[in-house]
């Protein structure tokens, strides 16, 4: 049986990609497809896990039946304190991300662009990068205390070596063939910048914001969990003091949620601002 | 069409690399008339494409001297187009962007002269194509119109239609000879295909390797458009082999000689 349904998804997809090309409503026909294959598994899980939990067959202080999440869930956003929570969670992950994001990205195209910086400053950079920067946030919490800087600190330091890495690479692989149709067009130096290496780093760029975003975000959590007074990792760690486990359901779902919403966003801005590049298949 | 455009004289270029010496040119002298159309054709290896980066200005480390109009070419410059082997387009920007480079498309004598361009090269429809929508061929008209742009003194081309299936180059070399009566810039073509620098040439310059210099130059007096199949061509295309069979006896007796 198992066979069979492989069997008869497989050449369905398989025609589907192969028109794809030509008729962008056969596009989405098989992207919703695959997205209700996808949810499949999913849906039976809960389904079971549900019935599991009403028949009793699982304690609800161990693991609460999804009912009970999503009334949680309900419960929480009614009155106003997991919109507070999530906030505040959103406005620290964006803060620690700006600080060390930008100054990845600024250290990225200086060095990028400047052998000397670069002499000056990636070796000590290359070094602090193999220091796994969620071990020390402990050490961070210790010297800042448990107020909003540590926080940001920690998430900073997460956001800042993607988008420093990428950029970096980005610049320093752009191809010596475009340097040479640029020197021959006579581009003035600013415009070698501006017009040929900056968006040659684009692709790397955007990859290294992508991943900037996700290791900020579970700089978050790591940081609120360690201790925090607000946020959803507050309202984790809250359900386990009290042994609310539905708490911390809605607490790590929300994360995920979220995080998601994130990467996807800027996967989308990649879609709009490559659709130049022949090896981004999206 | 009398008078010369760029003068080279005894140009040396010799490339050292951990002790060993390339000469990859050695004495090369050629005048260039000012709206002649030269191919140069050699054996892989025999300086073609250093004696084009030279005249390109891409390339200073030089013995003798390169005068372009008079002055001598210390550095690239938009008076000495450059096509390569490949489009070398910028993928991010659309065919008429790519045509205008760093100059603004905002500017309206750039916007006519783009839309100029890209009708004499025969893409219009796809101005607002990237390049990774076009074919080959395509692609390189896009590279050859974004030279036209700059009105180069000098046009020089390295091996520009060498990727090309046989159909798409014989289109391409025509769609050349149609803007070079059009514009009547000044081209230096370089290619490995005999066909192709008869069909094109007023001059066919042929080099030889080690040291790399002039073997023989060929005047083709043909009358435009010329058949490749006509006798008159063909007569060409023998004497042209002779020189490259002189050339190999000549390596024969040094190859015999170690
Ligand atoms: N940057 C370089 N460093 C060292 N040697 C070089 C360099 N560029 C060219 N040469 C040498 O100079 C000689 C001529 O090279 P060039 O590229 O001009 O040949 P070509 O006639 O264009 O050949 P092809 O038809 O294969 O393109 C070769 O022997 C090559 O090895
Ligand atoms: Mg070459």
């Amino acid at each position: 049986m198992e066979s069979n349904a492989g069997t008869l998804s497989h050449p369905l997809s398989e025609a589907g990609r192969a028109k794809a090309g030509a008729n962008v409503r056969d596009v989405w026909k098989e992207k919703g497809g695959t997205l209700v294959a996808g949810l499949l598994l999913p849906a039976f899980a809960i389904a079971i896990w549900q019935t599991a939990g009403s028949l009793g067959w699982i304690s609800a202080r161990f693991l609460p039946d999804p009912y009970t999440i999503l009334k949680t869930f309900r419960e929480l956003a009614a009155t106003g304190e997991l919109g507070a929570d999530l906030g505040i969670s959103l406005q620290r992950a964006a803060i620690g991300f700006l600080f060390g994001g930008s100054l990845g990205l600024l250290l990225g195209l200086l060095n990028g662009f400047s052998k000397t910086l670069d002499g000056l400053l990636d070796p000590t950079l290359q070094m602090i990068r193999m220091v796994p920067h969620l071990a020390v946030s402990p050490l961070i919490i210790l010297w800042l205390g448990f107020d909003e800087t540590s926080k940001i600190v920690i998430i900073a330091l997460g956001a800042f070596f993607p988008l420093y890495l990428n950029t970096y690479l980005g610049i320093r692989m752009v191809d010596r063939k475009l340097i040479e149709v640029s020197q021959v067009l006579a581009y003035p130096r600013r415009k070698v910048l501006t017009r040929l290496i900056l968006p040659a780093a684009l692709p790397n760029i955007l990859l290294g914001l992508r991943l900037s975003l996700a290791v900020s975000w579970l700089g978050l959590v790591v940081a609120e969990l360690i201790g925090s007074q607000s946020g959803i990792g507050f309202l984790i760690n809250i359900g386990k003091q009290d042994g609310v486990p539905s708490y911390i359901f809605v607490g790590v779902i929300l994360f995920a949620v979220v995080g998601k919403l994130v990467d996807s966003f800027v996967q989308a801005l990649e879609r709009r601002l490559l659709k130049w590049n022949d090896s981004y298949l999206g | 069409m009398a008078e010369s455009i760029l003068e080279i004289s005894s140009v040396s270029r010799v490339f050292v690399k951990n002790k060993s010496t390339v000469t990859a040119l050695d004495r090369v002298s050629l005048n260039v008339k000012r709206g002649e159309f030269i191919t140069l054709i050699g054996p892989s290896g025999c300086g073609k494409s250093t004696l084009l980066k030279i005249i390109a200005g891409l390339d200073t480390q030089l013995e003798g001297k390169v005068l372009l109009e008079g002055e001598e070419i210390v550095k690239p410059g938009i008076d000495k187009g450059f096509i390569f082997q490949e489009p070398r387009l910028f993928p991010w920007l659309t065919v008429e962007k790519n045509i205008a480079g760093d100059l603004s498309l905002r500017r309206p004598e750039i916007r006519d002269r783009v839309a100029e361009l890209i009708e004499l090269v025969r893409l219009q429809g796809f101005e607002k194509a990237y390049p990774k929508e076009l074919s080959g061929g395509m692609a390189q008209r896009v590279a050859i119109a974004r030279a036209l742009l700059r009105n180069p003194k000098v046009l020089l081309l390295d091996e520009p239609f060498g990727a090309l299936d046989a159909f798409t180059r014989t289109h391409m070399q025509e769609v050349l000879l149609e803007i070079w009566e059009r514009n009547r810039t000044t081209m230096i073509f370089v290619t490995h295909d005999i066909d192709e620098a008869i069909f094109l040439a007023n001059r066919v310059v042929i080099l030889k390797p080690r040291p790399g210099s002039i073997r023989g130059i060929v005047p083709v007096d043909l009358p435009f458009p010329r058949k490749k199949a006509s006798s008159s061509f063909q007569e060409l295309r023998i004497k042209i082999l002779n020189e490259f069979e002189k050339v190999d006896d000549l390596e024969l007796e040094s190859g015999f000689v170690i």
